[in-house]
């Protein structure tokens, strides 16, 4: 029974892994501007992009960290260029412009790539197989949480300790009063986006070398249940966000592996409504009385 | 209120009469067939769709993004009972001709597919109407996502042939005469839109934007909040029921897999262009947004020389990168769209009425 369900386990933990990088990006964005980024998984998408198309130039040492520091810019001059010049405009706005960067994310990576699917590049020893008794899996799979973990509690100690952590802390609270303080909230969303951006471009190494396939729409999907991972978590709270990741990588693999893949991304969904509808603060979210 | 003219209804009845005589001259004189006619087509099929998110996010301001899951239910429910007996066992062909034994008249079946989706919008909307903004807005875009899985499950394979094609279900060649198949969607989009136009300018219209405009001062008014934000999104969710069958006949083939978040903002995206809460506003945005992605725009996709020179950045692809541009454009710097708030015969009488403008 438990070998059975181990390698759909391992798989689970593994993607769940991937889905929290990407969630906290949504997290952190939410808690400050209080905005869906939809680009999000786009962003994630042109990591796996960036990663191929450099892979193919300069040896792996250069190109991970160039990776790293593309989709940064990219993350950066999204928020400069689709949603600042909107700041003081209706929520609704933003979010139109949101989905509108999306869309134009994905027909330039369309354009660019040709609408083909590129193959990612193998990365040394993360693509390894390892046997693990009975179920064997790439060495990614066992990275992945222990990366993921180390990322975030990264992540926690910069906000908790550090003066750019306080000021993020400070503007997620209350924009106004914390411009008022002196803080500079535009620097402030940028480095959201930035470290956003760096941790999906992590997380897009790490899943793309599970699926060895990129294509200009693939990150939506992951997009999505990242950001259903973060409500679910209680949108703000970074723990929150990871922890929701993993549940939800986890219970989707061990739904496919009951048999109903069609069901797997139905039920990421049934469990954001769910979770709406019963708990809207999420597991660990801060009480806010505008979401319901 | 402003006074009633009489001119007003036959000036109008004018000018619609000679909208559907233009289009069935563009039929008659470029065939069915032509790029004009294509655009003609999708285009009021698309008109008709933008208008019923335009009623739920523009007049409302319930910012939903289910439309692709309504437009899916529509759309099935359209083909699966109107693909003609004689020709089930070919279209089931893993399903043993499937398990729905009926065949409809095509105008009924229509019918039917908004009330399908409307049923499917009123269980849904229950649960998620509490919500607000953007939970609303990835609550929705959640349903849409589960039905789409839900259709393309092996186990209701006998009913939606699961991830396989429908087709050979009547279309709009298949039912109008030679050289007249534009009309179709023209009068069909024509009635929904018309009687959109009716409900927007009816009492419950009025209820509608107070709720958009300012949830508590309407609900201190009298407005029953959850019933007519139910009521918007059964409404909304028919007409987009019937767009979805229409856009199944301008296919001639239905896919579940078409339906993907990304209709839903390409038509979000025509709503914003046209004009949040502009009716018109959406049927023209339509029809250029349908003009520029199939026709117009098509020269940036081909790889052009001038003598031996290459112009460069053509090629595969640019058309959409152009067009998303220049929705980014409209979406920063003209966040009023094409028209606003206003519709387009409003723009003759006085530049702009006090009362209006006042709404941030």
């Amino acid at each position: 029974m438990f070998d059975k369900i181990l390698p759909y386990l391992l798989a689970g933990v593994s993607v769940g892994g991937q889905y929290a990088l990407i969630a906290v990006g949504y997290t952190m964005v939410y808690g400050i501007l209080r905005l869906i980024n939809f680009a999000h998984g786009d962003i994630f998408t042109a990591a796996g992009f960036f990663m191929v198309y450099l892979v193919a130039a300069m040896p792996l040492a250069v190109s991970v960290p160039l990776v790293i520091i593309l989709t940064v810019a990219l993350g950066f001059t999204v928020e400069r260029v689709a949603y600042k010049p909107l700041r003081s405009a209706p929520r609704m706005s933003i979010m139109i412009s949101a989905i509108g960067a999306s869309y134009l994310l994905q027909n330039l990576m369309w354009y660019v790539t040709g609408g083909l699917a590129k193959q990612y590049p193998v990365l040394p020893w993360l693509s390894d197989t390892v046997s693990l008794g009975a179920a064997s899996t790439k060495v990614v799979t066992l990275v992945t949480p222990v990366l993921t973990v180390a990322l975030v509690i990264g992540l926690v100690m910069l906000i908790k300790r550090t003066k750019i952590g306080m000021a993020m802390r400070a503007v997620s609270r209350d924009f106004e009063t914390s411009q008022l303080m002196g803080i500079k909230i535009n620097s402030v969303i940028s480095m959201t986006f930035i470290i956003g951006s760096a941790l999906a471009a992590v997380g897009s190494m790490l899943y793309f070398t599970n699926y060895s396939t990129v294509t200009p729409t693939v990150g939506a999907m992951p997009g999505l249940k990242a950001f259903v991972a973060a409500v679910f978590g209680g949108i703000g709270s970074i723990p929150g966000a990871v922890i929701g990741a993993f549940i939800i990588g986890i219970c989707e693999n061990l739904i496919k592996g009951a048999g109903y893949t069609a069901f797997s991304d139905a039920f990421t969904f049934a469990l954001l409504i769910a979770i709406l509808l019963f708990k809207p603060n999420g597991l660990f979210g801060e009480k806010l009385s505008e979401k319901v | 209120m402003k006074k009633q003219s009489v001119a007003k209804p036959i000036v109008s009845a004018l000018v619609v009469a000679l909208i559907f005589v233009l289009a069935w001259l563009a039929e008659k004189t470029n065939g069915s067939s032509s790029m004009l006619v294509t655009v003609l087509k999708k285009g009021a099929v698309y008109a008709l769709i933008a208008v019923s998110m335009n009623l739920l996010n523009g007049f409302t301001g319930l910012f939903s993004l289910g439309q692709a899951g309504f437009m899916l239910v529509g759309a099935y429910t359209y083909a699966i009972f109107t693909i003609p007996l004689a020709k089930r066992v070919a279209v089931y062909q893993y399903y043993a001709g499937g398990c729905v034994g009926v065949e409809l008249n095509f105008v009924v079946a229509l019918i039917l597919a908004g009330v399908v989706a409307a049923l499917f919008a009123a269980l849904i909307g229950f649960p998620v109407l509490r919500l607000k903004s953007d939970y609303l807005a990835i609550a929705t875009l959640g349903f849409a996502e589960i039905i789409r899985a839900i259709v393309q499950w092996d186990s209701l394979g006998p009913v939606t042939n699961g991830s396989n094609l429908l087709k050979t279900y009547p279309t709009f060649n298949s039912i109008m005469p030679k050289d007249m198949s534009v009309l179709f969607p023209f009068i069909v989009a024509g009635v929904c839109i018309a009687l959109i136009l009716l409900l927007i300018n009816s009492t419950y219209g009025r209820a509608f934007k107070a709720i958009r405009d300012d949830e508590i001062a309407a609900e201190a008014m009298g407005v029953n909040l959850f019933h007519h934000k139910q009521m918007a999104f059964v409404i909304s969710s028919f007409f987009a029921g019937v767009g979805g069958a229409l856009l199944a006949m301008y296919q001639g083939s239905l896919q579940a897999n078409a339906f993907k978040s990304s209709m839903t903002y390409e038509i979000l995206l025509i709503v914003v262009i046209g004009g949040m809460g502009s009716v018109s506003g959406s049927v023209i945005a339509s029809f250029l947004f349908i003009a520029c992605s199939e026709w117009w725009l098509r020269f940036l996709d081909n790889t052009t020389f001038i003598g031996d020179f290459q112009i460069p950045l053509l090629g595969s692809g640019f058309r959409m990168v152009v067009f998303s541009v220049v929705i980014m454009v409209v979406v920063l710097f003209f966040r009023r769209g094409l028209m606003g708030d206003r519709e387009l015969w409003e723009l003759r009488c006085a530049p702009r009425r006090a009362n209006k403008g006042v709404k941030a």
